[in-house]
């Protein structure tokens, strides 16, 4: 009988091996290189949301200040809760919460909400149509921390939960903007985070509107179509493309969940030549939702799918994930040439 | 017309022992009817809580049967959706839905499902995955205090549901946020799905984890009604904590054929078996 571990075990480094970047703290977002940040967007957008309407509360499983959501506490501390490490407890309770008629902001990482709480958000939140919103810190590669802390397949869990409406904000504009369209709206939310230091790339002139795609950028040649922080990469790929005379659109989807199609059939008909960008794993995400739609109206088009490949990821910098897992612009600007050969 | 809500009547209350009897009485026989036309299901179940929920229902819960959403009523919250058969029960004796509806129970397009669903009037939560109840409890405890409203919570959990990890997650915050207007009820009648929690997984001493948990915990025969009403009643001089009661019950109390019967999470019964059953307990006292 074989003794070897089933799991392969890393090599420690020769002696030549250069010296690269470093995991970040946990704290730090990815706004390295951005011309204009905001800071915790969020936090501040649920103080404003908190002022307008007295029903909004907020709780979080002791992570308050990973979250942002320690602006609302600070500004409320009646009217938030720490539940402690305990994420079933936290859904659980944002429910209650919820079933009182106040409209609750529950925070952790998306690996625990997600994984750890589950069946409290199908069952307590979805099933139960609880007007809660779950507010998930970490996604995909925005930290360096590893498999335990990358979100990598929560939208594809959050995505399978009926009634559940499900976004990836792109920016520190978007997170504010649907951090007040989601406190208006009456049924669950699960919202990713970016949180601390966030970068603006969204034009002053872009609104949020839950279940609404935009067009960034139209192109005739082929089209991105990006979720999350992965529309800012969309967005320079498309620059990039432009200077060597392609044409790209960029549709952005913020909304995973319900699902724009009338704006993204309307897009694969236009230009059938697509790539998908998603700061999550490539299997049951936006490129998943795009591939559904195509089949459901025949739309014969050309698809490459921009995400995290099917494995846990490693820690490390956030530009060497983003290399290693093809998650740059430069990953998308080549798979938009791919498409269009 | 907004009149007519403010005069709905309160369900009035009452801790006369013979008619909480006369109460769950009239509970068990509408949980042998409910059985009787599936033929099956948790009848035993039904038996045992009937005298618990007589109490709750009929000497503590404060309810307005025609406005089932008065925001200032006490919240009961039933974690294990299978006991539905007994709050079905409690819920058509105090009139909150009607006695005739009670035929449909299990029946195909019937919104009286065998696990109580929160789409029926008077239930509070979509029970039956275990676990939840105490965690929504809990919040709806700290929402209904933020509010400045009096109301109470009562949560009835199961012996089996304390195995539930997120149980004692709940737990520990009912506690540390000070919940006197939550009451949790866990029902100890000794039979999960596999058995015996004994020899499923042990949970006991019961009352030693709640109480360690820095929960107000008693505990007392689930039949014993005078032992019930103190209970309750303790509960009421006791500020500062949340509360535990550990009710011990007969599954199956009150039909000695089901009793007897040897313990089963989820009974069967041969068609010719219920006239003895309804006499077993119309001779019970």
């Amino acid at each position: 009988m074989s003794n070897t571990s089933p799991i392969a075990q890393r090599p420690a480094p020769s002696a030549a091996t250069p010296p690269r970047g470093v995991t970040g703290n946990i704290l730090t977002s990815d706004a390295a290189g951005a011309a204009k940040t905001e800071t915790a967007p969020f936090g501040h957008a649920l103080v404003r949301a908190g002022e307008k309407d007295p029903r909004i509360v907020g709780l979080t499983a002791d992570l308050g200040k990973y979250t942002d959501i320690h602006v609302f506490a600070d500004k409320f501390p009646t009217r938030f809760f720490q539940m402690g490490m305990a994420e079933q407890s936290l859904i659980g309770a944002a429910c209650g919460l919820a079933r009182t008629g106040l409209v609750p902001f529950a925070t952790t990482y998306c690996v625990f909400a997600t994984r750890r709480a589950y069946d409290f958000i199908a069952i307590g939140a979805a099933l139960g149509r609880a007007n809660v919103k779950i507010i998930a810190g970490l996604p995909g590669l925005t930290t360096g921390y590893g498999g335990t802390h990358q979100g990598i397949e929560d939208l594809a869990l959050m995505r399978s939960i009926p009634g559940l409406t499900v976004i990836d904000p792109c920016d520190a504009t978007e997170t504010a903007q649907a951090t007040a369209a989601i406190a208006q709206h009456d049924g669950p939310v699960y919202m990713r985070l970016l949180r601390g230091v966030v970068p603006v790339t969204l034009e002053a002139d872009y609104k949020f509107e839950i279940g609404k795609a935009r067009l960034l950028v139209d192109g005739a040649d082929v089209a991105f179509i990006s979720t999350g922080l992965m529309t800012t990469r969309a967005l320079e790929a498309a620059r990039a493309l432009a200077a060597t005379g392609v044409k790209a659109a960029v549709l952005h989807v913020s909304t995973l969940k319900p699902f724009d199609r009338t704006a993204v059939a309307a897009l694969l008909a236009r230009v059938p030549r697509i790539v998908t960008a998603e700061n999550h794993f490539i299997t049951g995400g936006l490129a998943s939702a795009v591939a559904d739609l195509a089949v459901d109206e025949r739309l014969p088009i050309r698809l490459k799918r921009v995400g995290i490949p099917d494995v846990f990821c490693e820690s490390g910098s956030l530009p060497y994930l983003a290399e290693r897992y093809g998650l740059t612009a430069a990953h998308l600007a080549t798979a938009a040439q791919e498409v269009l050969r | 017309m907004p009149a007519a809500v403010s005069a709905a009547a309160s369900l009035p209350l009452t801790r006369d022992v013979t008619a909480l009897r006369a109460r769950a009485k009239a509970m068990r026989r509408h949980v042998l009817r409910m059985a009787e036309i599936v033929g099956q299901g948790y009848v035993g179940q039904g038996l045992g809580i009937a005298d618990g929920l007589a109490v709750v229902y009929f000497s503590e819960l404060r309810t307005r049967p025609a406005e089932p959403t008065w925001p200032d009523r006490d919240r009961f919250v039933l974690s294990i959706g299978h006991y539905a058969i007994g709050l079905y029960a409690a819920l058509a004796e105090a009139g909150i839905i009607p006695v005739e509806e009670l035929s449909t129970y299990g029946a195909d397009g019937s919104r009286l499902e065998m696990s109580a669903p929160e789409t029926t009037t008077g239930v509070e939560m979509t029970g039956g995955s275990l676990g939840h109840g105490l965690t929504q409890s809990v919040g709806m405890a700290l929402g209904l205090r933020l509010q400045g409203r009096d109301a109470r919570v009562f949560n009835l959990l199961s012996d089996g549901e304390c195995q539930e990890g997120s149980t004692w997650e709940a737990a520990l915050a009912g506690a540390h946020h000070r919940l006197d207007r939550l009451i949790a009820i866990i029902d100890c009648n000794n039979q999960q799905a596999d058995g015996a929690p004994s020899k499923v997984m042990g949970i006991e001493p019961l009352h030693e984890k709640w109480a360690a948990f820095g929960w107000h915990t008693q505990r007392v025969s689930g039949h014993d009604f005078p032992a019930l009403l103190a209970a309750f009643a303790q509960i009421r001089a006791t500020p500062g904590k949340p509360h535990a009661i550990v009710v011990d019950t007969l599954m199956g109390r009150g039909v000695k054929a089901f009793e007897e019967r040897e313990k089963n999470h989820f009974i069967r019964v041969a068609p010719d078996e219920w006239a003895l059953a309804n006499r077993q307990l119309e001779e019970t006292t």
